[in-house]
């Protein structure tokens, strides 16, 4: 008999003893099997996930071997298999690393594009604005999931895309999102109600854009200034004058190019107005900033990209209290080493958002929606970049924050400056739904609005 | 003054080419080229934008 004493391996967590471990209370309540992983274990703890080990990491230190390491050591390709069958097989994570860092360095992302973006967005909340009556409600959930699939599919795809999806891209858009069961890690294609529907969105969805690739083959050219990305994809031809790629492919691309911003940018400006409604003393100051910020009357596409203090605080606490996104996952290529302990190969690696962005030591009353935590001198976001960690940390930070942060702005600029809002249900019964892997608010989630006897600003927000 | 590129965290957003684009350039790589990584102090106000404003905190400024 050998004792290896050179490894040291992370404790488990208590429970799991099922068949599939802690399936079950990752589906019911995954931040609070997190939270245990540190209280029982620490920075470095197990939990498991059907037949394989997660080990989950928290804190700054470990946070820190999660974020640095190269796609190469902690891999993200097998991590998310609720994804595969949304994505469609070659799209996104069925490609390797290198090819991978490519695709994702989405060129509309960039800085120099950013105000033709904000003058979209704030286009787009006017128009679905425009359907309001002087008072009424809306479910955040809906009215902001169907709000942005037209924002992203506009700034992302092109605006002539954008014009030709209606309602029914955003609701078949809604069940994809809601297929990721995390009961795919036992088998991504199980016979289950809500994996039905998401195939069925995706045939749907690949019949929609089906639809307007045959329209637009038969339209005359547009003028290359106009063409978006559906144009160019079609442009590209098989030596035997077919279309290099199908609707099913071009389908593939997009719901990818717009997964990572949808559900995140929704949930984030659902909750930012939650909380501003929760707490009005914060919502008074909001309110002050962006009056101010339009008093000179200049356009939501202008403002949209400068600081606004007050209103991207409230936007980074709803993110550090509700991350769209409670578990990052890789899965470890080679053996790792964490704080002493061996993270071996073939076991999956998590960081946890939702655990990292409340610990006590970073950020002092950690369950407290307080926006001034981000103001000079405090600074806590800087000042905690492996813990406060709504968009990751690292060379795997979401490329799409600086977008995100800008439509939010964008957002709140319209909404707020000739609006105002209350909650249509008390405080507290506003909260996720944690039961997919990917969380969204859980309905009812209802807030009245009403136009302000005095608008305060007609000409910027209406740009 | 120095500037330092941590390029395991670059994503070439190009922000801090918008803040100073004498000293830095993204190109198509997605990568930073800073042209001019001694650059005199008049350039400190808008090279200190560049790295607060860098979305991945990849900069910093280095004082020997």
């Amino acid at each position: 008999m050998t004792i290896d004493t050179g490894r040291r391996l992370p404790d488990r967590v208590s429970g799991g003893e099922g068949e599939t471990g802690h399936l079950e209370e990752l589906r019911v309540d995954p931040i609070g099997l997190m939270n245990r992983v540190r209280t029982e274990c620490g920075d470095v703890g197990i939990f498991r996930l059907a037949d394989k080990d997660v080990v989950l990491l928290s804190g700054s230190e470990a946070n820190k071997v999660f974020f640095r390491a190269p796609e190469e050591v902690l891999d993200q390709a097998e991590a998310y298999p609720f994804m595969t069958p949304i994505f469609g097989q070659g799209v996104v994570f069925d490609a390797p690393p290198e090819k991978r860092r490519e695709m994702l360095r989405n060129q509309s992302l960039r800085d120099k594009f950013m105000r033709g973006h904000a003058a979209i967005i704030a286009a787009e909340v006017e128009a679905m604005i425009a359907l309001w009556d002087d008072e009424g409600e809306i479910d955040l959930l809906e009215w902001l999931a169907e709000l942005t699939i037209y924002t992203s599919s506009a700034c992302l795809i092109g605006p002539r895309f954008r014009d030709q999806l209606d309602k029914r891209f955003a609701t078949l858009y809604r069940d994809l999102e809601e297929g990721t069961d995390a009961i795919a890690y036992v088998d991504p294609y199980a016979d289950i109600e809500s994996f039905r529907k998401r195939d069925a969105a995706r045939v749907g969805l690949v019949e929609l854009i089906e639809g307007i690739m045959e329209r637009r083959a038969l339209e005359p050219p547009v003028a290359d200034d106009d063409r978006d990305l559906l144009d160019v994809l079609m442009s590209v031809k098989n030596p035997d004058g077919s279309n290099r790629f199908v609707a099913d492919e071009v389908t593939g691309m997009f719901i990818s190019m717009m997964f990572a911003g949808h559900h995140t940018t929704s949930g984030t400006a659902s909750w930012t107005l939650i909380e501003l409604l929760r707490h009005p003393e914060e919502m008074a100051l909001v309110d002050a900033e962006l009056a101010d910020l339009y008093s000179g009357g200049d356009e939501v596409s202008y403002q949209a990209l400068r600081e606004m203090p007050h209103v991207e605080s409230a936007i980074k606490e709803a993110l550090r209290l509700h991350p769209p996104l409670i578990l990052l996952l890789r899965v470890a290529k080679e053996d790792v080493e964490c704080e002493g302990y061996t993270i071996e190969a073939g076991q999956m690696v998590g960081a946890s958002p939702a655990v990292s962005n409340r610990l006590a030591e970073d950020f002092p009353e950690p369950d407290a929606f307080r926006p001034s935590r981000y103001l000079d001198p405090l600074e806590e976001d800087r000042n905690n970049p492996w813990t406060w960690i709504p968009f990751g940390a690292g060379r795997h930070r979401c490329v799409g924050q600086a977008f995100a942060m800008m439509q939010l702005k964008a957002i709140f600029s319209v909404l707020l400056l000739d609006w105002e809002f209350e909650l249509a249900q008390p405080a507290e019964s506003y909260r996720n739904d944690h039961s997919r892997m990917v969380v969204q608010l859980a309905q009812p989630c209802v807030v009245r609005y009403r136009r302000r006897a005095v608008a305060r600003n007609t000409q910027g927000a209406g740009s | 003054m120095r500037i330092v590129v941590d390029r395991d965290l670059c994503q070439g957003h190009g922000v801090c080419e918008s803040e100073d684009p004498e000293v830095f350039v993204v190109g198509k790589d997605h990568r930073v080229e800073v042209l001019d990584p001694s650059p005199p102090e008049s350039r400190r106000s808008s090279i200190e934008d560049a790295v607060r404003f860098c979305p991945t905190g990849a900069l910093s400024i280095v004082d020997d």
